[in-house]
Parts: structure tokens; sequence; C-alpha cells
């Protein structure tokens, strides 16, 4: 019997062959998380009396939940965060302004193909398009990985998702994406890794494969593997090792040519409908940014509709480039300028109002559209708010009509 | 055994809604509990007692991986929660922490708000009103962090019986 590039990569790191459903202890390549759940880390490392980390080289820190911070507290929080990074000798630390760390990360070419990655982040699931196994977890199961390098898994199963024929123009990633939530579902992957393939992903660009990785975990999945090819590298600036599967019992075959923009309405990120069956409804928000769809080529597709156009006067738009390179790219090709001159606000590089704390935080009732992942009850504010989840084309189209549009009325 | 009033919820029970992200980062850690499942009744922590259980659908803590999540929920008196299933970093962190967390099959039907039940952890069983539900028992090295209290207390035991060798 065949095997999965997931169950290969974990077999290579426990030296046997290794089957879903066979827990067993593997050692972690790279570790990393963010200022939000830095300090519990820190404090279980302190409560298991660990002084010094299994490798300083080997961990990643990236400033991005609350930049700049919002509070006194959130503030006190970050430096020791930052204490920390400078008393275990950390020096892959990014600290305010860098990017989201899902970004910065694979950006940096910190990880390679072939590698077992976890992140203190339900969303590192996002490195799995780089063909490694990368899994989020919480703050108490990285400070073990931190002191040992060591982590438990149940080696998962594999859904392989096989994705035919060519997007249609004002279709991305994302909403392509979105119909496979609505497919599977918010519980249909959990303690299953998912794996994107076929015609439509190979023909991706890195980025929009990383839009799909990003949501594996909206399906309760503990990663999202895409094959590693030359696009991959490219993105990294370096080498890694190839896995491939060839064999998964359980798959779903998708055609991507007769896929229309989508969005996650409301409550849940499978509650997922055309954008047509809900064009028309009033919006107060549109945000373009997150680890979802905050990369050059988002702005790039956004930039393409709101050129020459106004954002609607009810509306607001906030653009939040996911990293500092992402930033002066987009800048440099006078993109922020198109986004300036519309009527947008440009935020500082990090996570923004995805997790409404802050820099876009909805009030009672209002309503926003979204790049992002997650619409549940309140997430970027008030419990009475709502968010829709779409695509950067459906957002830029959106904030011009300030309700929910069709980006195919302006392409 | 753990005994325990039953307080239910519904499916997808996310961690925005278990502890909303305006309160974590917070240097004081009491705050946590006293805004737990805030999302869904905002004068829920006022209402347990301790030794109250969470009875929940499928999917339950599916979301972020912040482990103030499992927290609020443990701070707050809770010394269980059963559901249809977990999402599997809430899970994770549950054991961690030694909050024990039941995956049990049939039991949003079983029990209403308000009842009584009892946990058997080892034997995986869970006694209603209605009757006995069986669970699968965690594996004995999970068990054994959920008993000992949680993984930092598992790791200090680890590294006391390697320098005891
Ligand atoms: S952008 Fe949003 S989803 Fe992504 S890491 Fe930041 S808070 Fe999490």
């Amino acid at each position: 019997m065949g095997s999965t590039a997931v169950e290969k990569i974990i077999s290579k790191s426990v030296g046997h062959r290794v089957k879903a459903g066979d827990f067993v202890e593997v050692s972690v390549d790279f570790a990393y998380f963010h200022d939000g759940t830095g300090p519990l880390i820190i404090d279980a490392l302190n409560e298991m009396g660990v002084k010094r980390i299994f490798d300083p080289n080997r961990v990643g820190i990236v400033f991005d939940h609350s930049v700049p911070p919002y509070s006194d507290q959130a503030a006190t929080l970050q430096a020791k965060v930052r204490r920390f990074a400078r008393e275990q000798g950390i020096s892959k630390f990014h600290d305010l302004g860098e990017g989201i760390c899902h970004q910065v990360i694979p950006e940096k070419g910190y990880v390679a193909p072939g590698m077992i990655v976890v992140g203190a982040d339900s969303h590192s699931c996002t490195l799995g398009a780089f063909g490694l196994f990368s899994t989020g977890m919480g703050a108490t199961d990285l400070a073990y990985i931190l002191a040992t390098g060591k982590t438990w898994l149940k080696v998962p199963e594999t859904l392989y998702i096989k994705c035919d024929g060519r997007l249609s123009k004002g279709v991305s990633s994302k909403d392509l994406i979105l119909e496979i939530v609505r497919i599977v579902g918010t519980d249909g992957a959990t303690y299953k890794a998912l794996e994107f393939a076929g015609e439509t992903v190979r023909s991706m660009s890195q980025s929009s494969r990383m839009t799909m990785s990003n949501m594996a975990v909206e399906m309760g999945a503990k990663t999202g593997f895409i094959e590693a090819d030359e696009k991959t590298i490219e993105f990294l600036g370096r080498d890694g090792e190839i896995f491939r599967t060839d064999a998964a019992v359980d798959s779903i075959t998708l055609d991507a040519s007769s896929l229309d923009p989508k969005v996650a309405c409301p409550g849940s990120v499978s509650n997922v409908k055309s954008v047509s069956e809900v064009e028309g409804q009033p919006i107060d928000q549109a945000f373009l940014g997150s680890c979802t769809n905050g990369r050059y080529e988002d702005l790039f597709e956004a930039a393409k509709i709101l050129r020459g156009k106004r954002v609607h006067r009810d509306t607001r738009l906030i653009v939040i480039p996911a990293s500092k390179s992402t930033y002066i790219k987009a800048q440099k090709e006078g993109i922020i300028d198109i986004f300036l001159e519309a009527g947008a606000i440009i935020g500082v590089t990090g996570c923004g109002p995805c997790l409404g704390v802050h820099m876009g935080v909805l009030g009672d009732n209002e309503v926003c559209v979204s790049t992002s992942n997650r619409n549940f009850i309140g997430r970027m504010g008030a419990r009475s708010s709502s968010v829709y989840l779409a695509s950067p084309q459906t957002v830029a189209a959106s904030a011009i009509n300030g309700q929910i549009t069709d980006p195919r009325r302006y392409i | 055994m753990i005994r325990g009033r039953v307080w239910k919820f519904g499916d997808d029970i996310d961690t925005d809604v278990i502890i909303p992200a305006k309160y974590l980062r917070s240097v004081d850690k009491s705050i946590w509990p006293k805004h737990v499942l805030e999302g869904l009744d905002p004068s829920f922590s006022s209402k347990i007692k301790p030794g109250d259980i969470i009875v929940a659908g499928k999917n339950f803590g599916c979301g972020s991986s912040r482990e103030q999540a499992v927290l609020a929920i443990k701070w707050a008196g809770i010394s269980a929660v059963v559901a249809e299933s977990f999402a599997r970093i809430f899970f994770r962190n549950g054991i961690n922490n030694g909050l024990p967390l039941i995956e049990c099959r049939g039991i949003s039907k079983a029990v209403n708000e308000g009842d009584f039940i009892e946990i058997d952890l080892e034997r995986g069983e869970v006694h209603t009103k209605q009757g006995v539900l069986k669970t699968s028992p965690l594996p004995p090295f999970l068990q054994d962090i959920l008993k000992i209290g949680g993984l930092v207390e598992y790791y200090k035991k680890k590294v006391s019986a390697n320098l005891g060798r």
C-alpha cells in the first residue's frame, strides 16, 4: 500500500515507516510563535524550570497580533517576550512591523520542503503550502517543544482534494477554498491532513496556494499540504526534500472552472454562498489584509479594481499589507497610492482588525466584508456585528459600492 | 469519578466566543474566567458552581490556538467538558492543562441542562439519567498527562526521573 506525503515526512522524522492513526514522537525542525501566544509559553517554560531552550536557531518569533501595542498591558507582555528572545539568543526574532508570522517565516526562508514545523497559532497550517508538515498548537505544547525539540502527534489521514480546470476571471484561490470549506464543513477534516492538488493548484502562484492552506484549520485539519515545486523553492530562496502522495484513501475531486465568486456569510466559515446571492447587502467596513489575503498579489488584484475609483462614502476600507516586504513592493509599484487616492486607510503591517481588538473594531450591528479567515460571532468586534469573508477582488468591488458586490462587474 | 451539573451548548463553539480576543492581552489572568463563554451568554461565569460540567455538540473549541480558552473554562470551576467532538488544538490544550475532555457520541441528546452526570475517565463512561454512554478512553500516555495535572507537571516528572537514573 502506498503512503501520503504527510505520512512520508513523519516517517522520515521518526526513522521508520508510520501510517495514519499511529501515535508518534517527532523531532520538530522549526518552531515559531508570536506576541499573542509568547507570554504563556514563557510562563510554562518557567514553571517547567527550563533555563535554556533546545536550539535557538530553530525558533522564530514574530510580533504581529498587537502592532503597535494597543494597551499598557499588551506592551508589558511584549517586553517580556522581547527579553526572552534576547536572553535565549534567538536571532530569528522580528519585532513590531515586520509582518504576520505565517508570512514572515517563509519569506525569510526559515523553513524548507520536507520539514516538520509547529507554530503556536492555529493558522500555522498555512506553511503546509511549502510541501512541509506544519501545524498549530497551544502555548504549553510549544513550551514542551522549546524544552525538548520534540512533540507527540497522531499521524493524520489525508483528505486529498484534487482541483481541475482554470479559475475564471474575477475568481481566485480564496473563492476556491471557501467552496471547499462549504463541501467539507467546519469539522469535516478534524484530525486529518488536507492535501490540495490537481492542475488548478499546480498552476497557482505560491501566494494563492498559501491562501488555500491557510484555511485548512477552518475545516478542523492539522495542515493544508501542497506538494512543493520550483515556485515553492523560488519563494523560499532555498531547496528542500520533495515528498509526494502516491495513494490517499479519501479524496474529493472538484471542477474549478465553473466556480463563481463566493462569500462565507456571518457566523460560520462553512456558511458559503455565491456573491450573487448576497449582492446588495450594505457594509460599514471592508478589510483587505490578514495571513489569508494580505500578500502582494492580493493587493495588486484589489488595486486593479480600485484604480481611479472612490470608496463609497458610507464605507471605510482598511488595507494592511501582510509583511514589510509586501508593503515596500506595493509602495514601489504605486499600489499604495491607488488605495490612498481611492480613500482607503493603510494600516501598520500585522494582523490588524482580523482578531477584533484594534485598528478597525466593529461597533454594534456593523457589517464588514473581509479577506480574513474567520467570521465567528464577535470575531471583529461587537457581539452584534457581522463579518462576510470574501476574496480581495470582492472586497475591493464591495468597498466601491458600499454593499457586497460581484467583482466581475469591474473586470 | 467526576460528578457535576450540566450546562449545555451547541455545535461549533469557537474560541472567540469562549474568550474574546480583547481579554487575552492581560497581565491579570484572573480576568479570563470572568468572561468565559461571554460571546454566547454574558452572565455565564456568574452562574457556574465549582464542579459543573459543560456538555456540547460537535467541534467544541474550534478556531484559534489560544490556551486562554481552556484556562478560562478550567479556572471558572468547570470540572470537565463532554462533547460530541472537539477541535484538535483545543483538545491538546485541554489535556496539557489537566482539564478532562471527553468525546462522547450521543451526549447532546442524552442530557438536559441542569441534569447531573458522572464521568468515569478510566473506563471511558458517562453516566446519565438515560443510561451509560461508552466513549473510547484516551491512549495511556495522554491519560498520564491528564492525571498528573498537565504537560508541565509531566515534563517535570520526566526530568526528575532522568536525573535520578
Ligand atoms: S491575520 Fe488574523 S488569522 Fe492571521 S495570524 Fe493574525 S490574527 Fe490570526
